[in-house]
């Protein structure tokens, strides 16, 4: 059985990629490459998958917010991911990347009995983006 | 071919084991054991698998289904207090685990059938919590 719970933060980040010039990246990014960034209300969804134990539960549901709490959140919450957010020093801040670093911030020491199963990250609420764990 | 029908009820419920104590259950299940009880606005989503049928093009005639979620879930769990009036949550926790379990129970019976089988049953507690059930534990 699969659990899921939703979890909202707002970031700014900016799309530009130093293996192109600034007008390739122009080009490329169009309005996501303005200089000054932009920001969007980020909704992560954090499914965990595992065996209905004694209490009736998968998992814990304040167990799980403090991870996610912890590691993302705190982490990535009105922040600029272009700047702020080590776990994506080096990548574009495009979603596709946030929802590779928010799944690898999450494996990192796990702390759950309820294994990770999927992470999905809506940029806005046209554009989702999901990853299996 | 996967086709999925949402049905709503509003309920009741206390997630606290009656063989622990108030304190007890506070620590494992939090707010969600005040024993006089607290409620949602339930979402259900029901997936059934099958190919469309070759005379009436359907995978299943949805209002057949309508009438099977009104009779097995909307009908006995909407605007109930779960662990006073719906068995089994007299005895079981109605977790949203245990609550999307007992739907699953109660449906597949009523919608499996050659070529067609109940698949997910997703059951929204919150907009912001839902637990998915294929009918393993």
């Amino acid at each position: 059985m699969k659990l899921t719970r939703r979890y909202r933060f707002s970031a700014s980040h900016r799309l530009d990629t130093p293996a192109l010039t600034a007008a390739e990246n122009q080009k490329l990014y169009g309005k996501c490459n303005n200089p000054f960034g932009h920001g969007h209300d980020y909704t992560l969804d954090v499914t965990v998958e595992g065996a209905v134990d004694a209490t009736g539960q998968i998992t814990d549901r304040r167990a799980l917010d403090a991870v996610v709490d912890e590691k993302i959140l705190q982490r990535y919450d009105h922040r600029n991911l272009s700047k702020d957010v080590a776990d994506l020093n080096g990548m574009v801040a495009t979603t596709e990347n946030l929802a590779w670093a928010i799944r690898a911030a999450l494996l990192e020491e796990w702390p759950l009995r309820a294994r990770l199963s999927r992470v999905r990250i809506s940029e806005t609420a046209r554009n989702i983006f999901e990853l299996e764990a | 071919m996967l086709l999925t029908r949402r049905a709503e009820f509003s309920a009741s419920h206390v997630c606290a084991n009656p063989s622990l104590s108030d304190s007890e259950n506070a620590a494992i299940y939090g707010m969600a054991a005040n024993p006089n009880g607290h409620g949602h606005n339930y979402v259900v989503e029901v997936s059934i698998e099958g190919e469309p049928d070759s005379v009436t093009g359907m995978v299943f005639d949805l209002r057949e289904l309508k009438e099977i979620l009104n009779a097995q879930v909307v009908d006995p769990m909407d605007h109930r207090f779960l662990n006073r009036e719906v068995p089994p949550f007299d005895k079981v926790v109605p977790t949203t685990e245990n609550v999307a379990q007992e739907i699953w129970r109660r449906l597949a019976p009523a919608i499996d059938r050659p070529n067609v089988r109940l698949k997910n049953v997703r059951l929204y507690e919150t907009a912001d919590l839902y637990v998915d059930c294929d009918g393993d534990a």
